[in-house]
């Protein structure tokens, strides 16, 4: 083994095989932050619970009854928690990634390992909380007596390109906090706001044809849409051009994000 | 034939100064600068080298220390060879793995047990899952905390917690451990310990680089020291020469001399040092008591000699000074052979804060020898609600106030 420290000159290579060298370091960080998130609680996991919960009874109520957003076949609160599963699974990640580098500071100063492990542990670490969200999904399905469709098979593809976009999202914010604080502000912003303008509370096809595409420019609109189509079948049909933005989008993101993180983490341990 | 692991060629960092470079900042500070920095061309002068043409080699088996004042560069250099930070000029070559221990317990969580705080801290210092576990009852006895191996480590005394990181830390194995002063920690025991399990880490033929204040810890792990002063190699050699020239200069932060040389073939000294339980090496707090000690080995049968020391100002004005047959008539009886130690303990609330030398003297075979100002000391202030700090004169005794009361 040979390795040469020295200024960096140009720019950075990805170095994946690196990367899969600490592979077990990004499940060890993961594993610390789902054991820290609920020790000392009483009702532990269950949180994982509460909190759709309660959105999903405030979303039928205010958007189902009062508003009277159309669902289609399916039950509003089914269709509502379909969304919000891709919505939270996204919204954690995306926040708990874009804060991994600042919020590991002390491991950033003292400890050598590629950075990346970092905003990548804090994906998979979201991931707990969205199996327990989903088997909640699964009993309000039986409940409400909603068959599953056969394209579910589809459902990883969608989970995937949801974690694709949350990873890409957070290492441009991660590396972007180590230097500007700001950041800290606008991550619970972009995490409200999204919320409204992504289809969790009503389905995309109330948006009118002609902005249909540009709706599509938020890469979210396109996974809770195949969450749907998958989950329910063609009962909620895709709108292709808008998943194929997002999925030309979301790559785009993760692709220039691992890039501008690898050309600016060399400044990290001095700035932070 | 030894392998070369770490060769390091003319390393440099620079900082630059000022807060806007320095911390982080936000956007209205970035816009800000880049508006101010339209009319004025940012100068050389807020550039700061922390290190710079700084080289060595380290092969296997070999211990380099590398001392310095505070500030001198030595954690920068252990953070650029650790790949912590880049180095601004220059390179260095790394051959074998590489395990940085720059401060114990990294990582560790406070409400997490102490055993999953090991698997925790072993998986960031590079070790496997298998390796872990593999070791886990070893790393446990170490640290003398099987009781509390499910207890959160937020409930261990700091001891505990201190011994248990090291102990993860102290079974890694890599090619080349670097180590920056964590052994300043722990009771004297885990200290020794921590000591043996490094000569351990030499005997099996891998490297290590430690920084430390603590002279005799590096007098007795290093062949090899480097001394750093303002980011550059002030000396670097045998351990013995660069101990002594940097003792010379007086002002090392650790108050202790060892001698270049043995002495004489009646009377060694191996070491004369400043113990004390407050402050790091070589400062002591204004209100703690602390003992000047003698490490030395009688060689033959003498009559009873005597040691004397004498404590003077920065100024160079004696303050006080004292002699082993001040107290103990025992010395009037002949030495004893063989390596021993004497202690003067000089009590707290005595001297006012600032920096002293010490001169000692010693009476071997009716022989005197005077040793001046072989190390500095430096009593710190007690930052405590009682602190009498700034008081005037050189010496504040802690003197007794009663009222009486006149029928």
């Amino acid at each position: 083994m040979h390795k040469v420290i020295k200024a960096r000159t140009g720019a950075a290579r990805l170095n994946l095989a690196e990367l899969w060298e600490f592979r077990e370091l990004i499940y060890f960080l993961a594993w610390r932050d789902i054991l820290v998130r609920y020790k000392q609680t009483v009702i532990g996991v269950l949180w994982a619970l509460v909190r759709p919960f309660v959105t999903i009874v405030v979303f039928t109520i205010v958007f189902g009854r009062f508003a009277r957003v159309p669902s289609g076949s399916i039950p509003y609160p089914v269709l509502a928690l379909a969304g919000l599963i891709a919505w939270q699974l996204f919204s954690t990640a995306f926040s708990e990634s874009s804060s991994s580098v600042v919020g590991n500071s002390q491991l950033v100063s003292k400890v050598y390992f590629p950075r990346l492990i970092m905003p990548l542990s804090a994906i998979v670490s979201s991931l707990a909380d969205f199996v327990v969200t989903l088997a909640m999904l699964a009993m309000l399905m039986l409940w409400y007596r909603v068959p599953v469709s056969p394209t579910v098979a589809w459902l990883p593809l969608f989970l995937l390109l949801c974690l694709i976009i949350a990873l890409g999202s957070g290492i441009w914010f991660a590396a972007l906090y180590v230097r500007y604080r700001d950041i800290r502000h606008l991550i619970p912003f972009i995490v409200q706001l999204g919320l409204y303008i992504s289809p969790v509370g009503f389905p995309s096809s109330i948006v009118p044809e002609r902005w249909r595409f540009l709706y599509s420019l938020n890469p979210m609109a396109g996974v809770i849409d195949g969450f749907r189509w998958s989950l329910f079948g063609g009962r909620n049909p895709i709108y292709m051009p808008g998943l194929a933005l997002s999925i030309v989008l979301s790559i785009a993101i993760l692709i220039s994000g691992a890039y501008y993180f690898r050309n600016t983490e060399r400044l990290f341990a001095d700035i932070i | 034939m030894s392998t070369l692991l770490v060769s390091a060629r003319s390393l440099g960092k620079k900082y630059k100064l000022g807060a806007a470079s320095l911390g982080t900042l936000s956007l209205r500070d970035r816009l800000t600068d880049a508006v101010r920095s339209l009319r004025r061309k940012r100068s050389e002068a807020e550039d700061f080298w922390a290190l710079r043409d700084v080289s060595f080699d380290l092969h296997d088996a070999e211990v380099i220390g590398v001392i310095g004042r505070n500030g001198a560069g030595k954690s920068t250099l252990l953070k650029i060879i650790s790949q912590i930070t880049e180095p601004t000029e220059g390179e260095a070559h790394l051959f074998g793995r590489i395990a940085s221990l720059l401060e114990v317990g990294v990582g560790f969580h406070p409400e997490l047990s102490g055993r999953e705080n090991v698997f925790l801290n072993g998986a960031i210092l590079g070790m496997s899952r298998a390796e872990i576990r593999r070791k886990f009852d070893e790393i446990v006895a170490f640290a003398e905390v099987e009781r509390f191996v499910d207890t959160p480590v937020k409930r261990y005394s700091s001891g505990m917690y201190v011994r248990l990181a090291f102990a993860v830390a102290a079974h890694l194995e890599p090619d080349v451990l670097i180590v920056d002063e964590v052994l300043a920690v722990g009771d004297i025991a885990f200290q020794r310990k921590c000591l043996g399990k490094m000569e351990d880490i030499r005997a099996k033929g891998r490297a290590v680089l430690v920084v430390s204040h603590n002279m005799s810890l590096i007098s007795q792990l290093c062949e090899t020291v480097i001394w750093l002063d303002g980011g550059r190699i002030v000396k670097s050699g045998p351990t013995r020469e660069v101990i002594a020239a940097y003792m010379a200069e007086g002002l090392g932060g650790s108050a202790e001399w060892i001698p270049e040389a043995p002495l004489g073939d009646a009377f060694e000294y191996h070491r004369v040092w400043i113990d004390s339980d407050s402050g790091d090496a070589g400062t002591v707090a204004a209100d703690s008591a602390f003992d000047v000690v003698f490490d030395f080995t009688v060689k033959r049968a003498m009559p009873p000699g005597r040691l004397a020391l004498m404590i003077a100002s920065a100024e160079g004005t004696p303050i006080m000074a004292s002699a082993s047959t001040d107290h103990l008539p025992a010395i009037r009886e002949p030495w004893k052979l063989g390596r021993q130690r004497m202690r003067c303990t000089i009590p707290g609330h005595l001297l006012v804060p600032g920096r002293y030398f010490v001169t000692t003297s010693e009476q071997v075979e009716l022989v005197e020898v005077l040793r001046e100002r072989i190390f500095a000391f430096t009593i710190t202030e007690q930052n405590s609600l009682t602190a009498r700090d700034g008081r005037l004169g050189v010496i504040a005794p802690l003197l007794r106030w009663r009222a009486e009361e006149i029928s």
